[in-house]
C-alpha cells in the first residue's frame, strides 16, 4: 500500500451537486476504513448527514456511488442479481427481437452489489439503512462483503469484484445488527455538530450568510435542542432547510431575534410543536 | 503493551474479538495511526461497534492510559518499537493472517523512521493546535507541567482528557444491548397468513399451468404471506422477581421493537394471576382489566407468554383472597386463575421462568404451575423451544406438563 492510496478524503467536499463537510475524526476514520479495505459502518441521529458522506467521498475522490437503498423486503440476493422469469417465459411464447430465450444470460440482471463488483474502476458503494431489512439480512451479505463474490446459480458463475468497492454503511439503529457483521466493519458513531461546527456546515451551504444572522439561528437553534420534550429533535437538515427559507423570506435580523418564523420548517410533529410553544416566551 | 491493552479492553468490551484486534495491528502496520488521539479515535472506530459502548471505551481507555502516562511520555516511540518487534515474530506463527506473513523487517524499520518523521511534523503543529485553540478546553491540569517536548506525551494526555470527559454517557442504554438473542429467538414464533392483494408470482405454478394451457403463458400470482401470529405477554413484577428486572426487560423491549407480530398486548401482574391484569408495572388499578374481560377480549387465537419465578407462598395459589399484595380480594384461589388460562388458550400458552433449573428449583408452587402450563427456563434456549411449542402447538414437545403428570401433589 502506497502512501499515495489513503488519506485520500480530505473530509471538505464543495461542488454543485455535493456540499459536505466532515469533522476530522470522521475524515480520518473514511481514510483508514478504505485503506483497510473495510466497509465502513456509520450511525448517528437523523439528518446528520448519514447518506450524504459517501456522496461526498464519491465526489471527493472522482468516483462513480452506486446506491444500493435497503427496505424491509429486501433481501441479500437482490444485491447480487435478479433472474426475470417472467420475461423469459413472455419471450418463449411471444418472442423477442432483443433477448435470445436460449440464453439465461440475457434474462440475468446485476443488482447494486453485482453492478459494483463488474465496473472496471473502483466504486463507491452506498448501503443505505442496513437496518431496515430483516434480521438476519446482515449475516447474508458476509461471505459478499469479505471475499467480494457471489454465485449466479442459473447460469453458474462467479462474479468476483474487479476492484474493491468503497463500502459504507448506514444504520438508524432500528435493529441490532449481528457480531459476526460487526466484526469485520469498522464503526463511526456521527456526534451532533458542536456549534462552531455547524457554523462552518452553514457557511459552506450559504456563504453569503451574514455572521449576526447565523448566530442568531444557531441560537434558537441550539435552544430547541435543549427542550428534552421533543421527540423529534431538528437535526442539521432542518436546520439548513430553516436557513434556506428564511433567506427567501428575505427577514430581517430584528425579527428574528423576536421569535423563531416558520417554526414549522424545523418542528415537525404536533405534540413536538406544543411542548416548544409550552417554552417559548415569544410570539412564534 | 498492545496486547495487555487488547485483554484490558476485552475485560470491559466482550464483544471485543481476535478478528478487530488483528485489524488494529493491520492499522498501525499501515502507518494510519500517528499519534494518540489517532489512535483513541481509530482504535474506538475498530474495537468498539455500538455507540452505547463509547462510554465503556472510554472509561477502559482513560483508566488504562491513566497510569501509562509517565512511561510514557518519554517513551512512546520506544513502545511502538519495542512493539513492532514483537510482533515481527507473530507474524511466523502460522495462523496470523495473511497480509502480516508479506511483511519483513526491513520494511517495517522503514514504515517505523517515516511514521517517526510524520509524528515529528504533526507534533509541531499539534502544539500549536493545542495552543491557539486555548488550554482551557482542557484544564490546565498537565498540559504545562507535562512539557512537550514529545508528541505521544501530549496527544496521549489529550486522548485521555478526551476520554475521561465522558461524553457519550447519555448513549448508554444498556437495556437494548443483548435484545438481538431474544429477537431471534421470537422469530422461530411465526404462522404464516395471507395479505392483501395476489400479486407475488408462484413460479411452480405458473409453469404448471402454463404446460397444462399448451404452452400459452398462464401467470399464477398469490397472496403475499405474513405472520399472523398475535402475542399477549404477561409479566411477573415486583418481589422475587426484582433481580429478573433486567431479563424480563429485554424481552418485553425485543418483543415490542419487532415488528413481526400481528398484534402485540402485554399485560403486569404480581406473583400470581388474579382477578386483574394491569397495564402497567406499578399496577394501578384504574388502568387494568379484569380477568373476565381479559378472557372475552382475547380468544384463543392469541400466543400467551408468561413470565415470573412461580415463586410464592402457598397459600397465594391455594387460598381464597390469598392475593396478598393486591388487596386479598379475590375470591377464587390463584390457582383457579391459572387453570382458566391453560383452558382457555390450550396449546397456546407458555410459561417462561426466570429462576435457575437447580435440584431445588421444585418449589411446590412452581412444580403445581408447571403441571398446569408448560414451563421453560428463560434462556436463549429455553425461549427458542418455547416458540417453537407455541408455534406447533405443542404438538412433539415433551413439556412439564407431561413430564409431572401423576406426580402426586399434596395439594390435590
Amino acid at each position: 500500500m502506497s502512501n499515495a492510496s489513503f488519506n485520500q478524503f480530505k473530509g471538505n467536499v464543495n461542488t454543485e451537486r455535493v456540499q459536505y463537510i466532515a469533522d476530522p475524526q470522521l475524515r480520518n476514520i473514511v481514510n483508514v476504513s478504505i485503506a483497510l479495505e473495510r466497509p465502513l459502518l456509520v450511525k448517528g441521529e437523523p439528518g446528520t448527514g448519514k447518506t450524504l458522506l459517501s456522496h461526498a467521498i464519491a465526489e471527493a475522490l472522482g468516483k462513480r456511488l452506486i446506491i444500493w437503498n435497503i427496505k424491509s423486503t429486501t433481501e441479500a440476493i437482490d444485491g447480487c442479481y435478479m433472474y426475470d422469469t417472467v420475461q423469459r417465459l413472455n419471450d418463449s411464447r411471444f418472442g423477442s427481437d432483443d433477448r435470445n430465450v436460449n440464453n439465461i444470460k440475457d434474462y440475468i440482471t446485476l443488482g447494486p452489489l453485482g453492478d459494483a463488483f463488474v465496473s472496471e474502476e473502483q466504486v463507491v458503494l452506498l448501503i443505505d439503512e442496513i437496518d431496515k431489512a430483516d434480521i438476519e439480512f446482515p449475516n447474508d451479505l458476509l461471505q459478499e462483503l469479505d471475499v467480494m463474490e457471489f454465485y449466479i446459480k442459473e447460469t453458474k458463475e462467479f462474479i468476483k469484484a474487479k476492484t474493491r468497492p468503497i463500502v459504507i454503511i448506514t444504520s438508524n439503529n432500528e435493529k441490532e445488527l449481528p457480531d459476526a457483521f460487526l466484526r469485520r466493519c469498522v464503526f463511526h458513531w456521527i456526534e451532533f455538530p458542536s456549534k462552531e461546527f455547524m457554523a462552518e456546515i452553514c457557511n459552506l451551504h450559504y456563504p453569503n450568510l451574514k455572521k449576526n444572522l447565523l448566530d442568531q439561528c444557531l441560537k434558537h437553534f441550539y435552544w430547541l435542542r435543549t427542550i428534552t420534550k421533543i421527540r423529534k429533535m431538528p437535526s442539521t437538515s432542518e436546520l439548513l432547510d430553516w436557513i434556506g427559507v428564511l433567506l427567501k423570506s428575505g427577514i430581517s435580523i430584528d425579527e428574528l431575534m423576536k421569535g423563531i418564523p416558520f417554526l414549522g420548517v424545523l418542528i415537525k410533529k404536533e405534540k413536538d410543536l406544543e411542548a416548544v410553544l409550552a417554552k417559548a416566551q415569544f410570539p412564534t | 503493551m498492545f496486547v495487555e491493552y487488547f485483554y484490558y479492553l476485552k475485560e470491559i468490551l466482550p464483544s471485543v474479538s481476535i478478528t478487530e484486534y488483528m485489524t488494529l495491528l493491520q492499522a498501525l502496520n499501515k502507518g494510519l495511526i500517528h499519534n494518540m488521539m489517532d489512535f483513541y479515535y481509530i482504535s474506538r472506530s475498530i474495537l468498539c461497534k455500538n455507540e452505547h459502548h463509547y462510554d465503556l471505551y472510554d472509561i477502559a481507555f482513560a483508566n488504562f492510559f491513566k497510569d501509562a502516562s509517565i512511561k510514557l511520555t518519554d517513551d512512546i516511540n520506544q513502545e511502538i518499537w519495542k512493539w513492532l518487534q514483537k510482533n515481527t515474530e507473530v507474524l511466523n506463527f502460522p495462523f496470523s493472517i495473511r497480509e502480516f506473513q508479506n511483511v519483513n523487517l526491513e520494511e517495517l524499520e522503514r514504515r517505523f523512521e517515516q511514521l517517526l518523521k510524520e509524528q515529528n511534523e504533526r507534533h509541531d503543529y499539534g502544539n500549536k493546535w493545542i495552543g491557539t485553540q486555548g488550554q482551557s478546553q482542557f484544564g490546565n491540569s498537565g498540559l504545562n507541567t507535562m512539557g512537550i517536548k514529545v508528541a505521544g506525551g501530549v496527544g496521549l494526555r489529550r486522548a485521555v482528557i478526551i476520554a475521561q470527559k465522558r461524553i457519550f454517557k447519555d448513549y448508554r442504554k444498556d437495556i437494548i444491548i443483548g435484545t438481538r438473542q431474544i429477537k431471534v429467538a421470537l422469530k422461530r414464533l411465526r404462522k404464516l397468513g395471507d395479505i392483501g392483494k395476489p400479486n407475488e408470482l408462484n413460479l411452480d405454478k405458473t409453469i404448471d399451468l402454463t404446460a397444462k394451457n399448451g404452452g400459452d403463458i398462464d401467470l399464477f400470482f398469490e397472496k403475499r404471506k405474513k405472520n399472523n401470529v398475535k402475542l399477549i405477554l404477561l409479566m411477573d413484577v415486583g418481589g422475587t422477581m426484582d433481580p429478573y428486572i433486567h431479563q424480563v426487560n429485554l424481552l418485553f423491549s425485543a418483543a415490542n421493537h419487532m415488528s413481526h407480530w400481528k398484534d402485540f398486548k402485554y399485560y403486569y401482574f404480581h406473583n400470581c394471576i388474579y382477578d386483574k391484569l394491569y397495564k402497567n408495572a406499578a399496577r394501578t388499578p384504574q388502568r387494568a382489566i379484569d380477568f373476565d374481560d381479559f378472557l372475552r377480549k382475547y380468544k384463543n387465537s392469541y400466543r400467551i407468554i408468561i413470565v415470573g419465578d412461580q415463586c410464592m407462598h402457598r397459600s397465594e395459589l391455594k387460598n381464597p383472597r390469598g392475593a396478598i399484595y393486591d388487596g386479598a380480594t379475590n375470591k377464587k384461589p390463584g390457582i383457579y386463575y391459572i387453570e382458566e388460562i391453560a383452558q382457555h388458550f390450550k396449546n397456546n400458552v407458555v410459561w417462561l421462568n426466570p429462576e435457575p433449573n437447580t435440584v431445588e428449583w421444585m418449589s411446590w408452587t412452581r412444580l403445581v404451575i408447571s403441571k398446569i402450563i408448560p414451563t421453560y427456563p428463560f434462556t436463549i434456549e429455553g425461549v427458542e423451544k418455547a416458540m417453537d411449542y407455541l408455534r406447533t402447538n405443542g404438538k412433539n414437545s415433551y413439556t412439564t406438563v407431561q413430564q409431572l403428570k401423576g406426580v402426586p401433589l399434596a395439594f390435590y
